[in-house]
C-alpha cells in the first residue's frame, strides 16, 4: 500500500505475466497480512508453484514471513524470494514511471534467481549453552540474573574491578527518592552468590569469533595482585601505601591509593592494586602493602589470565560516560572549579560520599546557598556539541534541585531548562511537585556562557519566555552533561561485528520492533550503550535482551543457513585457493585431491566462489549462472 | 523527467550491496525516505568479497555504465576480511579496465554500514553524476 504511491505495481504485475516460466501473478495492497499471505498459499496450491517472488518491502523484513507460507503450502521455503520494491525503490524515488521501471527490473532479476534455485534443507547445528554478559552495570546485572534464573551458566565481564556501574554512584533515585545503593546492592550480591554466574570483573572481552550459538571468545583478567579468597578487607594496605591518584568512583573528589576498593560494597569485596599508580611491581619497588597484609592476600606474581570459552549468545551493556567537562569550555568546565557535572553532585549528596551527604564547594569546601543548575549542558546542540537529548537529565535535576534545597534549609536553586521531558511513570507529577511546592526556579532559557566575576560564578543567558537577558550569581553551578556512549564501545562492535550509529550508540535491528537484538543474530543489546536510559528502562531493556539469549539457548539445535558454499568436485583442480581464502577453515582438501566444504562452518560469504578459477566452488542458489542471469534480467528493455 | 541534471543522459547502474551493511545502510535510505535517483539496480550478496571480475564485466557488457559495489567499513565485516579481498580485486580489475579501454572510474567500491542511510544516498547521487558524466558505456552489446 505505501508502495503504491511511487511504483504502479499493477503495471509490475503486468510485467512479469509474460516472463520465462511465471505462470500466475497478482497485485495485493497487503501482502503481508493474513488474507495475503493466504494468496500466496493458494497460489502455490492451484498452480503447484516451484518459486515465489513477492515484491514488496526489505527481505530483513518479511522474508520469514512468506517463507513459512510457502512451507504451510508445502513448498521448500528456499524456494520463496522477496524483491524488494519498497525500501530500495518506491520510498527513495518520487518520479513514478522511473520507480515503476526499477520496480520491475527488480522484480525481474529476482524471477530470476528463484528459476535458478533449488530446495534446500536447513543445517541444524548444536550450540554452546553459555550467556555472556559484558558490562556489569545495572542493566547487565538484570540480564546476568534473569539468564541465571532460567538455569543458563553465564559469564558477566566488567572492566572496572567492581560491577555496579553509574547506579552505585548515585544517592536517591527519581521519582521515588529510594537510595540508589540500598536498592542496587542486593542485587550486586545475588550476581555473586548465583551458582550459575561466573564474575569476571577487572577483565576485558579481547577477541571474538564464530557466530550465533558457536561464539568463540577471549577473556582477558587483569590481575589484582589481592586473592579475594584471603583479602578480609581490614584496609590496612591502603593506609601504607605511598602512592594516589583521583578517584574516579567519587568522580575525582577524593583520591584513593594505588591499592584500593572503589566503594564499601564493591563486588567482589576484595581490594585491587592498580599496577598504573603502584611504585612499581616489575621490579618491586615498595612492599609496604605486602608487609602489612596478616591475611597474605596480596600476591604480586599474579599475572594476566586469558580465558577462551564457547559461548552461544551474547549481551552488550556496556553503558554510557558523561560528556567531560574540558568539553564544555563555555561554561568554564575543566576551568572553573565549582561548575560540576551531574555525577560529581551525586557524589556530593551521597550519604557514603567523601562529605558524608553535605554538599560543599570544592574550591573551599563552603556551603554553597545558591546553586544554579543548567540542563542539556552539550545536548540536544548540534552545532557544537551532540545533537540528541540525553532523557535522564531533566529527571535527575529535578531531583538535584529538591534534593539540596532539603539538605541547605536556606539555599537557593535555579533550573535553566530548554524544555522538560518527564515522559516516565510518575515523572510529571515529580516534576510539578519540585516547581510548585519545593518552590524551586526553573527559568527557560538557554545558557550561553558562565564566568566567574568578583568570587562569584555568574551564568549568563536568555530566557526565552521573556525574551530578556539574564545573569544569575551563583556560588555553585551543575551542568546536567551529555550522555555519551562509552569510549570503549566502538572498538568492541568491531570485535563483536555489530554496528554502531553515527553518535556511536549500538546500533539496534529495528528501531521498533527489535530493539534489543543488534544486527549480528546471537548478540543482544542493554542499557544506555545502545541509547541514553534512565535505570528503569536499563532494566527493562536487560530482562527483555535476557527473554532474547534464553530463547535461543533454550533451543535443542539451530538452524544454519543452508545457502552456503559447495564444491563440483568433476571440475576442481585441487588447487587450494579456496581453502586460504575461506575466514572459516570451512573447506579442506579431500583424499581424492579435491576440496571439500565443512557445510556446518561455513557462513556463506561466497568469498571462496570469487577466487575459484574454474568456478567449481558455487554457492547455493546464488550461483555465477545465477548472478548472471539476474544481471541480465536487471539491464532489459523494460 | 530527468532527477540527476547535468547532460540529460540516464545511466544504467547495477549495485552489488552486501547483505550486512551496505544492502541494510540502503534499506535505512527507505526508512528515513532520503530521495536519490532512480538509476541504480540493487543486487544483495552476503559479502563484498563475493563479487569477482566475472560479475563486474557482465553487467558492463550487458550494457550498464557502471558499477557500484558495497561492502563493510574496513575492520567492519561480517565475514571477517571479505571487504579487504574486494578492495584488492577492485584495483586489479580497475587497471585491466584502464588497459581494455574502460574508464576505470565506471566501477567504485564504497564502504557503507548499516546505520548510515545517508551515506548510501550521497553515494548514490554522486556516482550516477559521475557516470553520467562519462557518458554512455563503450562496452556491451549494442556497440
Amino acid at each position: 500500500m505505501n508502495i503504491k504511491r511511487t511504483v504502479d505495481t499493477e503495471a509490475v504485475a503486468d510485467s512479469l505475466r509474460e516472463y520465462d516460466d511465471v505462470v500466475f501473478t497478482t497485485d495485493y495492497d497487503y501482502m503481508c497480512s493474513d488474507p495475503g499471505q493466504r494468496m500466496v498459499r493458494e497460489a502455490i496450491a492451484a498452480h503447484r508453484l516451484d518459486g515465489v517472488v513477492v515484491a514488496a518491502c526489505s527481505p530483513s523484513m518479511h522474508e520469514p514471513t512468506f517463507r513459512s507460507a510457502a512451507i504451510d503450502a508445502g513448498m521448500n521455503p528456499y524456494l520463496c524470494e522477496m524483491a524488494n520494491i519498497r525500501e530500495q525503490c518506491s520510498w527513495v524515488h518520487e518520479d513514478r514511471a522511473r520507480a515503476t521501471e526499477k520496480a520491475i527490473r527488480i522484480s525481474q532479476l529476482t524471477v530470476e534467481k528463484v528459476r535458478g534455485n533449488v530446495p534446500l534443507e536447513p543445517i541444524l547445528v548444536d550450540h554452546s549453552e553459555k550467556c555472556l554478559v559484558i558490562g556489569g552495570g545495572i542493566s547487565g546485572i538484570q540480564a546476568a540474573l534473569d539468564v541465571a534464573e532460567s538455569g543458563f551458566d553465564v559469564i558477566l565481564v566488567e572492566k572496572e574491578p567492581s560491577i555496579g556501574g553509574h547506579m552505585a554512584q548515585l544517592s536517591e533515585t527519581f521519582p521515588t527518592l529510594d537510595c540508589s545503593q540500598c536498592i542496587l546492592t542486593p542485587k550486586m550480591v545475588e550476581v555473586s552468590r548465583h551458582p550459575n554466574i561466573t564474575l569476571m570483573t577487572y577483565s576485558e572481552v579481547e577477541e571474538v569469533s564464530g557466530y550465533i550459538g558457536n561464539f568463540r571468545v577471549r577473556i582477558r583478567k587483569n590481575p589484582t595482585y589481592v586473592d579475594p579468597e584471603k583479602c578480609n578487607l581490614c584496609g590496612d594496605c591502603v593506609d601504607v601505601c605511598p602512592q594516589s591518584v583521583p578517584s574516579v568512583f567519587e568522580q575525582g573528589l577524593v583520591e584513593r591509593k594505588a591499592i584500593y576498593i572503589p566503594f564499601r560494597q564493591a563486588i567482589p569485596s576484595s581490594y585491587t592494586l592498580d599496577e598504573h599508580t603502584c611504585l612499581g611491581l616489575h621490579p618491586l619497588r615498595c612492599e609496604e602493602c605486602f608487609k602489612v597484609c596478616e591475611p597474605k592476600a596480596i600476591d604480586f606474581d599474579m599475572h594476566p589470565e586469558i580465558i577462551e570459552v564457547d559461548i552461544g549468545a551474547i549481551i552488550v551493556a556496556t553503558g554510557y560516560e558523561l560528556l567531560p567537562l574540558t568539553s564544555l569550555p563555555e561554561y568554564g568546565g575543566g576551568r572553573i572549579p565549582d561548575v560540576i557535572d551531574g555525577l560529581t553532585f551525586e557524589r556530593l549528596l551521597s550519604a557514603s560520599g567523601p562529605t558524608g551527604g553535605e554538599v560543599r564547594r570544592l574550591s573551599d569546601g563552603k556551603i554553597p546557598k545558591k546553586i544554579v543548575f543548567v540542563q542539556c549542558a552539550g545536548s540536544r546542540d548540534p552545532e557544537l556539541h551532540n545533537s540528541w537529548c540525553s532523557k535522564m537529565c531533566c529527571m535527575y535535576t529535578a531531583k538535584h534541585s529538591l534534593l539540596y534545597s532539603h539538605a541547605v534549609p536556606d539555599s537557593e536553586a535555579v533550573v535553566f531548562y530548554i524544555d522538560i521531558r518527564a515522559g516516565g511513570k510518575g515523572y510529571e507529577e515529580f516534576i510539578q511537585h519540585v516547581i510548585e511546592e519545593e518552590r524551586i526556579l526553573y527559568i527557560r532559557g538557554k545558557v550561553a556562557r558562565i564566568y566567574q566575576e568578583n568570587g562569584k560564578i555568574v551564568v549568563w543567558g536568555v530566557d526565552t519566555l521573556s525574551n530578556e537577558r539574564m545573569e544569575v550569581e551563583a556560588d555553585m553551578v551543575v551542568l546536567a552533561t551529555s550522555t555519551e556512549p562509552h569510549p570503549t564501545a566502538k572498538a568492541l562492535a568491531q570485535r563483536l561485528k555489530i554496528s554502531c550509529g553515527g553518535e556511536g550508540f549500538y546500533k539496534e535491528a529495528h528501531p521498533k520492533l527489535r530493539p534489543v537484538d543488534s544486527l549480528t543474530a546471537g548478540i543482544f543489546l542493554a542499557g544506555a550503550g545502545q541509547g541514553p536510559k534512565d535505570i528503569p528502562e536499563a532494566v527493562a531493556q536487560g530482562s527483555g535482551a535476557a527473554a532474547k539469549a534464553v530463547a535461543l539457548l533454550s533451543k535443542e539445535k539451530l538452524i544454519h543457513p543452508p545457502e552456503v558454499a559447495s564444491i563440483n568436485e568433476v571440475i576442481c583442480g585441487g588447487c587450494s585457493v579456496c581453502v586460504s581464502m575461506c575466514p572459516y577453515e570451512a573447506i579442506s582438501i579431500s583424499e581424492a585431491g579435491v576440496a571439500e566444504v565443512n557445510e556446518v562452518l561455513c557462513e556463506g560469504c561466497g568469498t571462496c566462489v570469487s577466487a575459484c578459477p574454474t568456478g567449481a566452488a558455487q554457492l547455493k542458489n546464488l550461483t555465477d549462472v545465477q548472478l548472471f542471469q539476474m544481471i541480465e534480467a536487471a539491464l532489459l528493455d523494460v | 523527467m530527468s532527477d540527476t541534471g547535468g547532460n540529460g543522459y540516464e545511466p544504467k547502474i547495477v549495485a552489488f550491496l552486501c547483505r550486512w551493511c551496505s544492502y541494510a545502510g540502503a534499506d535505512l535510505a527507505g526508512v528515513s525516505r532520503l530521495i536519490y535517483p532512480p538509476n541504480v539496480i540493487p543486487m544483495r550478496v552476503n559479502c563484498s568479497g563475493r563479487v569477482d571480475a566475472g560479475m563486474v564485466t557482465e553487467v558492463l557488457a550487458k550494457g550498464a555504465d557502471g558499477v557500484l559495489i558495497g561492502g563493510c567499513h574496513p575492520g567492519d565485516c561480517h565475514y571477517v576480511n571479505g571487504n579487504y579481498k574486494t578492495r584488492r580485486r577492485v584495483q586489479l580489475l580497475k587497471a585491466a579496465l584502464e588497459q581494455a579501454g574502460v574508464n576505470p572510474e565506471r566501477v567504485h567500491l564504497e564502504w557503507i554500514s548499516a546505520s548510515e542511510g545517508g551515506k548510501f544516498q550521497k553515494t548514490v547521487e554522486g556516482f550516477t553524476k559521475k557516470v553520467q558524466e562519462l557518458g554512455p558505456s563503450p562496452v556491451g552489446c549494442d556497440d
